[in-house]
């Protein structure tokens, strides 16, 4: 089956569409289009950080300020925000990441696959509900769904988003674009 | 050279009628200088998450830009984010101020030098992120101005103040980082935001 969805664009419709007002990310070659939609929305404050790490300070910040806020990052930076997460599940601030995996199907890097296949353990260690995704027409569905359970029950929740969806290939594409 | 400042005067002075000021007291010894200098339910103090003082108060400050806000921290917790200082050079919210007592010390787990002590200079990097205010402070006489900037300069603003390397009494805030929450957010969004 071919997929036709542009499930970058989706995702920027439910963030919109639920009032999100900061993006924090730290790039990756999956999120390059929706950091880009998300930097043309005059709605949403986009701001690029140095380390995964300091979105989680961002987001408690945001929504001390009555802001709610995601943030956007490769699997690889969920190690970087271990140990701030205790500050999301403590203070229970609500807390949406939508996270492009890698080092798992398909990958091409051996160095990624540690930090790849641990991640969900990771955050699930650390109160976050995970919510794995492989087929980008459910994207829309399941960026949606962590929306809701992060505003409504003030947890994190990440979305997994496979390198199934991805594509293995369109790494370096995507790169070169 | 041996700093003479004490650090809970010069908070007490920077949170002296403190007006809506919101504030991000940093872990350790500048949560408790901001409790000593009165408990306040716009004041969150951060009992963890060391290094991410200073990026609480830029989500803060982004999603409040008419209101002022004030992130004391120490030296320690500022050296561990200091990628912050960066992010915030990019984003140059102008109601926000940055402010580090330093003692060059890591004074909860038992005093041992920063990088600071060695002459790593705060104010340096700050100004190198494009902070367009940034100085290190030494003096009694610099601290009313620098109370003036933090309510009323344009910035982003960062200041270190060199302060004596010496134990306060503890004065504990809250440890409930609920409660903590929960309370800045009523009192700065009102009772709505306890069904936001």
């Amino acid at each position: 089956m071919t997929e036709t969805i542009d499930w970058p664009l989706e995702i920027h419709r439910v963030l919109s569409a639920a009032k999100l007002r900061q993006i924090g990310y730290v790039p990756d070659a999956g999120h390059k289009r929706l950091i880009e939609l998300c930097h043309a929305d005059g709605a949403m404050r986009t701001v690029p950080l140095t380390t995964e790490e300091e979105g989680i300070g961002l987001a408690v910040g945001a929504w001390l300020g009555g802001e709610r806020c995601a943030l956007l990052m490769q699997s690889s930076g969920v190690g970087n925000i271990i140990n701030a997460l205790g500050t999301i599940k403590e203070c229970r601030v609500p807390l949406p990441m939508l996270i492009t995996m890698r080092g798992e199907y398909g990958e091409f890097n051996p160095w990624q696959v540690p930090m790849g296949q641990a991640t969900p353990a990771v955050l699930e260690a650390m109160g976050v509900v995970v919510q794995p995704v492989r087929e980008a027409a459910g994207i829309p569905a399941a960026v949606d769904a962590a929306l809701r359970l992060a505003y409504n029950s003030y947890v994190a929740s990440a979305v997994l988003i496979s390198q199934k969806v991805i594509g293995i290939k369109s790494f370096q594409e995507q790169a070169e674009k | 050279m041996s700093a003479t400042l004490k650090r809970r005067d010069v908070v007490a002075q920077l949170l002296a009628d403190r007006g809506d000021l919101l504030v991000i007291a940093g872990l350790g010894s500048t949560a408790w200088d901001c409790t000593a200098a009165g408990d306040h339910p716009l004041s969150f103090p951060l009992w963890g998450a060391m290094g991410q003082a200073a990026m609480m108060g830029l989500g803060l400050a982004l999603a409040q830009p008419s209101r002022r806000v004030l992130v004391v921290t120490g030296d320690g917790e500022m050296l561990m984010g200091m990628g912050s200082l960066a992010t915030i050079g990019v984003q140059r919210p102008q109601n926000l101020s940055v402010v580090v007592i330093d003692n060059e010390r890591y004074g909860e787990t038992g005093m041992q030098a920063t990088h600071t002590a060695s002459g790593v200079d705060l104010a340096a990097v700050a100004r190198a992120c494009g902070f367009p205010n940034a100085s290190t402070l030494t003096g009694e006489a610099e601290i009313a101005a620098l109370r003036a900037a933090i309510h009323a300069q344009p910035g982003p603003n960062f200041a270190t103040v060199k302060v004596a390397a010496e134990k306060a009494p503890i004065i504990l805030p809250p440890r409930d980082g609920g409660l903590l929450k929960a309370r800045f957010r009523r009192a700065l969004l009102g009772e709505a935001a306890d069904s936001q």
